[in-house]
């Protein structure tokens, strides 16, 4: 049979184009990689390659044809021990030629967004339906939220009262201790250790081999740690503070995040990103941003946020052990602070579980991180005009407890959400959907945002203190839901 | 760091003898390339490939030269021009080609694509999109090598557009620093897509971009699949032996656009004409077999009806190989803690 020679589409787009131009004649030798035509869209002209040897058995089409569409017969070379003869029985249809397994290019082409389709259908409470995509049912597990059913948290019986600095320490030294693939790497880890003297200790306990100073080149270190993930060590990341995360926003989103998924699972990435995250007191605008919802916007990461030294603790234990990439959002303010920590060389938190801080039956405030302490105050003040607040530390913004949050406001029926960080497109924006996905018929007002002002973080200490959210805020939101 | 930057001016050429056997080796891997990558290119035409594809045609003599002088315990990290690399680790033309289909056989199930394929088991690490990015995931590579006592190298692949992107820097101090065994391939084929080495860069020898880290580089005629395999030898050995890495600056050529949809109107018809018929990597390889009466044209023809056969079958499977099941929409996204 003579080798077919097909109009190529220069892009997944093209449909059709114009045969400018023969290079050869019939009765011509040609190579493979041999020019023997150009074709022309309305974008370029491009030249089409042999790909096959032979002779050139019959031109099909006439050179300043247009319109001639893709995968149409537009030659026929002959193989070597072919002649003219060989081209008798071959009937030079018009018809573009069917590819063997058409892979739905037809519905993509007349309607370009029909494969994007399931990607950006918004909820999965409400099944994409359009022709070519994935009808998506409710029980289609979402990897942003969990609704499994609550655990129990083991209890401890024995406590010693740690700060947040050291509860993450020991933490990380635990974890060194039981697996050689854990490293500490970042700026000023090791014999400065760290800026916030969160790595005290740790390069007298285990060396400059597993505790490593970087040069401030956060790309780079970013990329070279996330390099040596895909090979199944597991490196805890120091940012001296997220906010020298952006430079390095790529390798963590496109390198440790994606490569999963793209390598069809070949390729993990156990991964701590970690640092203080937010505003620290009185660093300006560049050194006090909130990125929970930046990273917690991204498929293929955990992003967790601690508030007390046992949620540090239990929580970066269970990061480290965690065969995912996981941001790990720390709050500078909350290192020095104390609290109760489990004496137990057991002690782990699960990832994707919230806690309910405090019990309460009027309205739901939901926080994370160090908007956690700030929701309990003003639970307090909430009680003395008795309104009774539930509080429920988030310890992870994704997964997303979602079954936490749900029953909580199925019981109080209003919801507060807070969050450092400004409300476009915020965790408080993404924690109201949940609700009016879930709780839509319980609620019995408006879910209220409280976040923090939306302009870059002032300076001055008066104007600083007016841009962050304050226990006042979560105060009047949790009334006005309550409309008293 | 004790290293002094051993610079070699001018290009680099084949100094030693290859033995017949790896000669023919050398142009089976260099043809099976670019035979696969002028499949992959009709195929894109018929509309069976979508999105991005780059090819490879011209390059050949890069990777396989660095394959020969590697072996296979090395990792291979590179950027989106990525389907000679596959091949030359030794992956399955048929899986790499399904990839590319986006089907199911696909090293990645027809989930990454071009750009993105890995074989753990050929020590291939991507197939990376973003531009500089491999750089310090290869880099890292060669971190876990050391962290792990494993006399290991890790071959990481960039183009000399991506030799602008700040990250290599970081990265070149880094290993530099640390003393890491990482080979820095700068595949320089004289476009960073449309845009000619003299017009990106304010100092065109490549070779030279370690040396403020103190890191040796060295040209070579990438085109020469022989002096590549010499000069990358030379730089296996300076990483196996503790030095930390090596840049190999590999001046060589594309013939086809930068992807698919380029027509290449930055360069003349004449420059590529010259560069096919002078340095064709798999045609000095060619001479070198027929003029060392190694293999005679007929001998020539059998291999490349084998590598064709090859190409074909892989071809064949990429088309048959079904879509990826609708549920591998939501596999791989996160591991199961």
């Amino acid at each position: 049979m003579p080798i077919e020679v097909l109009m190529p589409a220069l892009s997944p787009t093209m449909t059709e184009g114009t045969l400018a131009k023969w290079n050869v004649k019939e009765g011509d030798t040609v190579a493979s990689g041999d020019v023997i035509a150009e074709i022309e869209t309305d974008k370029a002209t491009m030249e089409v390659e042999a790909v096959d040897e032979g002779t050139i058995g019959k031109l099909v089409i006439d050179a300043g044809t247009e319109n001639v569409a893709v995968n149409q017969v537009i030659a026929y070379i002959l193989e070597e021990d072919e002649d003219a003869s060989a081209l008798d029985n071959v009937s030079a249809s018009s018809e573009p030629k069917k590819n063997a397994e058409p892979a739905k290019e037809d519905d993509s082409s007349k309607e370009e967004s029909s494969d994007k389709a399931p990607a950006s259908a918004s909820s999965n409470a409400a099944p994409v339906s359009a022709s070519g995509a994935i009808e998506r049912s409710e029980a289609e597990p979402r990897a942003m939220s969990v609704m499994n059913s609550t655990q129990d948290e083991k209890t401890y019986t024995s406590f010693k009262t740690q700060t947040v600095r050291e509860a993450l320490r020991d933490a990380m030294a635990e974890e060194m201790r039981t697996d050689e693939n854990v490293f500490v790497m970042g700026e000023e880890v090791a014999q400065y250790e760290g800026a916030y003297k969160v790595t005290q200790g740790l390069l007298d306990e285990f060396g400059d081999k597993r505790v490593i100073d970087t040069p401030i080149t956060e790309h780079g270190f970013t990329g070279l740690a996330t390099g040596s993930a895909f090979m199944g060590l597991k490196p805890v990341l120091e940012f001296m503070t997220f906010n020298f995360a952006m430079q390095a926003i790529d390798q963590i989103i496109n390198s440790a995040a994606k490569t999963l998924y793209m390598s069809g699972g070949q390729l993990g990435c156990p991964i701590v990103f970690r640092g203080p995250n937010g505003a620290a007191s009185r660093v300006g605008a560049q050194h006090s941003q909130c990125y929970a919802s930046w990273y917690a916007h991204c498929p293929g990461l955990k992003v967790v946020a601690p508030w007390s030294a046992a949620d540090a603790k239990g929580l970066l234990k269970a990061a480290i052990r965690d065969p995912n990439p996981i941001v790990f959002l720390e709050n500078e303010i909350m290192y020095g602070q104390s609290f109760e920590v489990p004496d137990d060389e057991d002690f782990v938190l699960p990832i994707g579980q919230a806690k309910i801080e405090r019990e309460g039956t009027d309205v739901t405030i939901v926080a994370f991180s160090i908007m956690v302490g700030k929701a309990l105050k003003a639970a307090e003040q909430l009680a003395e005009q008795g309104i009774s607040a539930e509080v429920i530390n988030l310890r992870t913004i994704r997964p997303l407890d979602v079954n936490t949050i749900v029953r909580s406001v199925m019981k109080t029926n209003r919801l507060v959400t807070v969050e450092e960080g400004w409300h476009f497109s915020g965790i408080g924006a993404e924690i109201a959907s949940v609700a009016m996905e879930h709780a839509f018929d319980y609620l019995d007002a408006p879910v209220a945002r409280v976040t923090g002002e939306d302009v870059p973080m002032p300076y001055a200490a008066n104007l600083e203190k007016l841009a962050l959210a304050q226990d006042s805020h979560i105060v009047a939101a949790a009334k006005a839901v309550c409309y008293r | 760091m004790a290293t002094t930057p051993k610079r070699k001016r001018g290009t680099t050429r084949a100094d030693n003898q290859a033995s017949s056997d790896d000669l023919l080796k050398y142009y089976r891997e260099m043809l099976l390339i670019r035979r696969f990558e002028e499949k992959a290119g009709q195929l894109y035409g018929m509309g069976l490939i979508g999105g991005f594809c780059h090819l490879y045609i011209g390059q050949e003599a890069v990777v396989v030269g660095m394959q020969a002088a590697a072996s296979d315990e090395d990792g291979v990290i590179t950027s989106y021009r990525d389907h000679g690399h596959m091949l030359a680790t030794g992956m399955d033309p048929a899986g790499v080609m399904a990839e590319l289909t986006g089907r199911e056989g696909g090293y990645s199930r027809g989930k990454g694509g071009s750009m993105h394929m890995f074989s753990k088991e050929k020590n291939f690490y991507g197939g990376h999109g973003i531009v500089g990015a491999q750089v310090p995931l290869g880099t890292g590579i060669a971190f876990n090598y050391k962290y792990r006592g494993e006399n290991r190298v890790c071959m990481t692949y960039l183009g000399d557009g991506a030799v602008n992107q700040g990250q290599v820097y970081e990265a070149f101090n880094m290993a530099a620093l640390w003393e890491l065994p990482v080979i820095y391939c700068i595949e320089n084929n004289q476009y960073a897509m449309g845009t000619s080495t003299k017009r990106h860069s304010s100092s065109p020898d490549l070779y030279e971009r370690g040396k403020a880290y103190g890191i040796p580089g060295e040209q070579v005629d990438g085109m020469d699949v022989l002096a590549v395999k010499a000069a990358g030898e030379r730089a296996v050995e300076h990483c196996r032996s503790g030095k930390g890495p090596y840049i190999l600056e590999l001046k060589t050529y594309r013939y086809r656009g930068h992807s698919m949809s380029d027509p290449a109107k930055y360069r003349t018809k004449d420059e590529l004409d010259k560069m096919r018929k002078e340095h064709d990597p798999i045609d000095m390889v060619k001479k070198l077999l027929i003029d060392g009466n190694i293999v005679d044209e007929a001998g020539l023809k059998d291999i490349d009806k084998e590598v064709k056969a090859e190409v074909a079958k892989a071809a064949e499977f990429a088309q048959n190989s079904p879509e990826p099941d609708v549920s591998e929409l939501f596999t791989d996204i996160l591991i199961d803690a």
